[in-house]
C-alpha cells in the first residue's frame, strides 16, 4: 500500500509546484493547499501504514497486544492540518483583499512595495 | 439565500448546532470529538445564522466580539496548564477532580478546561473570519 | 483512566520525581506572553490600558528571561517535560545557554519596541491588535529558542509567523497588503519544506526529540547516508528561507519596509535570527556530518548572502528598504559562522546574532525617528537632521558604526571571530567576503550620514543652509517630545556600546553557548538524566 500513497504523494507535489510557478496569485495559494496536503500524506506515510487497527490499549496491559496502527503521525498530521488550514484562511482572506485594493491577482503587477520606476540613491549633492 | 423557509428553521438549527458542539465538546477526552471539532461545529452554526439573519445579528447575539472570546478560550489553556505548579510537577501535567454526584461519578479535570479553551479559541477565530467573510458579501 | 481499578506503573513514560519551582522557568517566557496577549486581545477596545498591559507583560518576559539564563549559568542545562510525559514521546522544552541567551535579548527587544509602539501606534492600530500580536508574536519566538523538539519547533514557527501577519497587516495599507501577500507565501512555503524534513526525520529515527536524534544521528554508520542528505538539504533551504539568505532572500526587502517602522524593527530584529539559530540548531546538534559535507554550499549562500546585502543596500534611496538588505547582510554573516563550523565560529556567528538583533531594531527605531523629524524616508528628502538633533545624529553614527562592524562597537567583536576562523580554516573567499561587505556597509551607512544628517537641507537647498526647511508635522513633534521615543532608542543604543567595549561577558556566554552545541553532553544528560 505504501508505493501507492507514496506515488500518490508524488503526483500531489507535481501539482502543488506546478501551481506555484503560476503567477496568478488563486493559483498559488491552490498549489500551497495542495502542498500542505503531500506533506500531510508524506508524515503519515512516515509513520507506517497499517489498516484498521486502532491504536487502543486493553484496559488491564501497558501496550497493545497487537500491532496496531501508529497514533503519533495522527496527532502530527492534525496538527499540520490545523495549522495549514487557518493559515489558507488567512491568505485566502489576504488575496481577496489584495485583489480588491490593488485591482490585480498576478504578483507581476503588485508593484506597490517595489516600484519599477525606482531611482538609484543621489550621487552627491 | 434569505427564504422564509431558511429563515424561520435557522435559528433552531443554530440552537441545536450549539447544543451538539457541546457535546461533541464533552465526550471528547476518551471517546471522538474534542474542543477543535466542537469549536468547528459551533463556528459553523454561527456562520449559518449569519447568513440566514444577518451578521449585525449573529453579534448581537455572540454579545462579545469573537476575537475576545477568542482570546479568553488562550487564557482559560493557559491557566489550565498552569494548576500542575503547586503539585511541583511539569507544565500541563493532569489534574483531577472525581466526586459522586447524585451517585453519578463526576470526573473533572484541567484537560477538560484545556479542552474549553480550545473549544473558544476556535468559535472565536473561525468565527470571526467567517463572519468577516459574510458580511464583505454584503456590501 | 481516572479510576481504573488497575494500578498501572507509569514511571517509565512518566516523570515522578517533584519539579523544582525555578524549572518553570523554563516555560514562563511563553506562558507570560500567551496570558498578556490574551489579556490584551480582550482589552482590544480600550486603547489606554492595553499599551499599560502589553508593555508590563513584556517587562515580566525580560525578567523571567533573565532569571531563566541566571538559572541555566548556575544549574546547567534545563529540561522540562510537558504534562510529565518522559521523552522521546513527550514533548520536551530543554534550554541551554543559547537558547536563554537569545530569548533574553529577543524579550529585550520587544520590550523596547512595545515603549516605542506606545508613541507611533495610534488607536487604530492598537485597535487592530499591535500589543496582541506582539506579545503572541513573542510567544513564538521564545518557544523556539527554548523547545527541546524538532516538531515543536514548527508549531512555533507558526505562531510566530501568524502573529507576524497579522503585524505585518496592521493598518490596511495598500502597500503593505503588497507586501505582506509576498512574505506570506513564501514563508508558508519554507514552513511546509520544514515539515517535509521534519516528517522524513521522523520516518528514518522515529522520534522527534533533539537531543534522540542527535543521539541517534551519532549512531549511525553511514551518517552521510542519501536519505539523511535529502533531509539535511530541505532544513537547510527552508531554514534558509527563514533567515533571507541569497537565493531566497527576496520576500525580505519586499515586505520590512511596508508596515510601521516599530513592526519592521521587530522584525528585522527577530524573525530572520530565528531561522538563524534554528539553522545553529539542527545543523550543530542533530545533523553535525551534514554540516560537515553542505559547508561548502553554506560557504557559497553566505558568500552570496553577504554581497547581495552589501550592493542591495548601496543601491537603495528608500532608508527602510536599504536596512532590510542590511539585515540580509548580516545573515551572510552568521552563516559563514555555520560553514566554518569550529566552536570559535559558531560562538562569533552566536554573538553576531545577539548583535544584530539588538542593533537592527535600533536602526530601524532610528529611521522612524528620521521619519518624524525630516518627514520622509527618502534620502533625497533629507536633510539637516544633524542640525535639529545632534544627540540623535551621534546615535545613529554609533549604530552605523556597529553594523559595519567598526571598533569600538558591539559589530567588531563578532566579525573578528568570523573572520579569524574563516581564515584559519583556509575559507580565504569567505573571510574576504565579510571583510569586503563590511566596507560596503559602512559606504551605504555613510551616504545615510552625509545625506541625511551632515548636509543642510533636503535635495535643493543650497549646502550650508542654517536654518533646517524640513518642518515635521504637530503629530511627529508631539511623539518626539515623549520619552517612549528616547527610552528604547537609548538602552538599545547602550546595549550596543556596552557589547562593544565590554565584550568578555558576551564572549563568555558565546563560547559556552557554541560548545554547549558542539560537545552536546550535557544537552543529552539534560534530557535523558531524568530517566536516571
Amino acid at each position: 500500500m505504501e508505493t501507492g500513497v507514496v506515488i500518490l504523494i508524488g503526483l500531489f507535489f507535481t501539482v502543488a509546484v506546478y501551481l506555484m510557478l503560476s503567477q496568478q496569485l488563486v493559483r498559488m495559494l491552490l498549489g500551497i493547499a495542495i502542498l500542505g496536503n503531500a506533506v500531510n500524506m508524506l508524515i503519515f506515510t512516515n509513520g507506517r501504514l497499517i489498516r484498521e487497527v486502532p491504536p487502543l490499549i486493553p484496559e488491564n496491559l501497558y501496550s497493545p497486544d497487537v500491532v496496531t496502527a501508529n497514533p503519533l503521525p495522527q496527532a502530527l498530521v492534525l496538527t499540520a492540518i490545523v495549522i495549514s488550514f487557518s493559515f489558507f484562511a488567512f491568505l485566502l482572506v489576504l488575496a481577496f483583499r489584495a485583489y480588491q485594493e490593488l485591482g490585480t491577482d498576478g504578483v507581476n503587477e503588485m508593484r506597490l512595495a517595489e516600484p519599477e520606476d525606482d531611482q538609484t540613491p543621489p550621487q552627491g549633492y | 439565500m434569505r427564504t422564509i423557509i431558511f429563515r424561520t428553521i435557522a435559528p433552531f438549527l443554530t440552537a441545536l448546532m450549539v447544543l451538539f458542539s457541546v457535546f461533541v465538546l464533552l465526550r471528547g477526552h476518551n471517546e471522538p470529538g474534542g474542543g477543535f471539532i466542537g469549536g468547528l461545529i459551533a463556528a459553523s452554526a454561527l456562520a449559518i445564522f449569519g447568513i440566514a439573519c444577518g451578521v449585525a445579528s449573529v453579534r448581537r447575539a455572540l454579545y462579545f466580539h469573537p476575537m475576545s472570546v477568542s482570546a479568553f478560550g488562550l487564557f482559560l489553556g493557559a491557566l489550565a496548564g498552569m494548576l500542575s505548579f503547586f503539585k511541583a510537577q511539569a507544565f500541563m501535567t493532569s489534574q483531577w477532580l472525581i466526586f459522586d454526584l447524585f451517585g453519578v461519578e463526576i470526573a473533572l479535570s484541567t484537560p477538560l478546561v484545556f479542552d474549553i479553551g480550545v473549544y473558544l479559541v476556535v468559535v472565536g477565530a473561525i468565527g470571526s473570519i467567517a463572519l468577516a467573510l459574510e458580511e464583505r458579501e454584503i456590501d | 483512566m481516572a479510576g481504573s481499578s488497575v494500578s498501572v506503573d507509569l514511571s517509565q513514560a512518566m516523570a515522578t520525581a517533584p519539579v523544582a519551582a525555578g524549572d518553570w522557568l523554563v516555560v514562563a517566557p511563553s506562558l507570560i506572553t500567551i496570558l498578556g496577549g490574551s489579556l490584551c486581545l480582550m482589552l482590544r477596545k480600550n486603547t489606554d490600558l492595553q499599551p499599560k498591559v502589553g508593555i508590563g507583560f513584556l517587562g515580566l518576559l525580560v525578567l523571567a528571561n533573565l532569571a531563566l539564563l541566571i538559572r541555566v549559568l548556575d544549574h546547567g542545562v534545563i529540561t522540562m517535560v510537558m504534562g510529565s510525559w518522559l521523552p522521546p514521546f513527550g514533548i520536551a522544552f530543554t534550554v541551554d545557554t543559547l537558547g536563554a541567551m537569545l530569548s533574553l535579548i529577543g524579550s529585550v527587544v520587544a520590550f523596547c519596541a512595545g515603549v516605542f509602539g506606545a508613541a507611533t501606534i495610534d488607536n487604530t492600530g492598537r485597535r487592530y491588535g499591535f500589543y496582541p500580536f506582539l506579545l503572541l508574536l513573542m510567544t513564538g519566538v521564545c518557544g523556539a529558542f527554548l523547545t527541546g523538539d524538532i516538531f515543536n519547533l514548527y508549531v512555533w514557527f507558526e505562531v510566530l509567523l501568524i502573529s507576524s501577519y497579522g503585524l505585518l497587516v496592521l493598518g490596511n495599507d495598500r502597500i503593505q497588503l503588497d507586501g505582506a501577500v509576498k512574505y506570506g507565501v513564501l514563508n508558508l512555503v519554507g514552513t511546509n519544506l520544514f515539515l517535509i524534513g521534519t516528517g522524513m526525520l521522523y520516518g528514518i529515527f522515529g522520534t522527534l526529540n533533539m537531543a534522540d536524534l542527535a543521539q541517534k544521528v551519532a549512531a549511525l554508520e553511514d551518517p552521510a547516508s542519501g536519505t539523511l542528505a535529502t533531509v539535511a538539504a530541505l532544513y537547510f533551504l527552508a531554514f534558509a528561507m527563514k533567515a533571507a539568505a541569497f537565493p531566497v532572500n527576496f520576500w525580505l526587502p519586499a515586505s520590512y519596509h511596508t508596515p510601521n517602522v516599530v513592526v519592521s524593527a521587530v522584525f528585522a530584529g527577530l524573525l530572520t535570527k530565528v531561522g538563524v539559530y534554528a539553522l545553529i540548531r539542527v545543523f550543530v546538534l542533530i545533523l553535525p556530518a551534514s554540516r560537515g559535507y553542505l559547508s561548502d554550499v553554506i560557504s557559497l549562500v553566505a558568500i552570496g548572502t553577504l554581497l547581495t546585502g552589501a550592493l542591495g543596500a548601496l543601491a537603495q534611496s528608500e532608508v527602510r528598504r536599504l536596512l532590510g538588505y542590511l539585515v540580509i547582510a548580516g545573515i551572510g554573516s552568521m552563516l559563514a559562522g555555520l560553514a566554518v563550523g569550529s566552536t570559535l565560529a559558531i560562538s562569533g556567528a552566536i554573538f553576531y546574532a545577539v548583535h544584530s538583533i539588538i542593533v537592527m531594531t535600533a536602526l530601524y527605531m532610528a529611521a522612524g525617528v528620521m521619519e518624524m523629524m525630516g518627514g520622509s524616508y527618502d534620502l533625497r528628502k533629507l536633510g539637516g537632521l544633524y542640525q535639529k538633533s545632534a544627540a540623535f545624529a551621534a546615535v545613529f553614527l554609533a549604530l552605523a558604526f556597529a553594523v559595519s562592524g567598526l571598533p569600538p562597537f558591539s559589530g567588531f567583536w563578532p566579525k573578528v571571530m568570523l573572520v579569524d576562523a574563516a581564515f584559519s580554516d583556509g575559507r580565504v573567499w569567505l573571510g574576504t567576503a565579510i571583510l569586503v561587505s563590511g566596507f560596503l556597509t559602512t559606504l551605504a551607512m555613510g551616504r545615510i550620514w552625509i545625506f541625511a544628517f551632515w548636509r543642510g537641507g533636503p535635495e535643493g537647498t543650497p549646502d550650508g543652509q542654517t536654518a533646517p526647511v524640513t518642518a515635521g508635522t504637530a503629530v511627529s513633534e508631539a511623539q518626539l517630545s515623549g520619552g517612549a521615543v528616547w527610552l528604547p532608542l537609548g538602552i538599545l543604543t547602550a546595549l550596543v556600546i556596552y557589547f562593544g567595549l565590554q565584550p568578555e561577558w558576551m564572549l563568555e556566554l558565546s563560547t559556552q553557548g557554541a560548545s554547549g552545541l558542539v560537545e552536546p553532553l550535557g544537552y543529552l544528560r539534560s534530557v535523558f538524566g531524568v530517566q536516571g
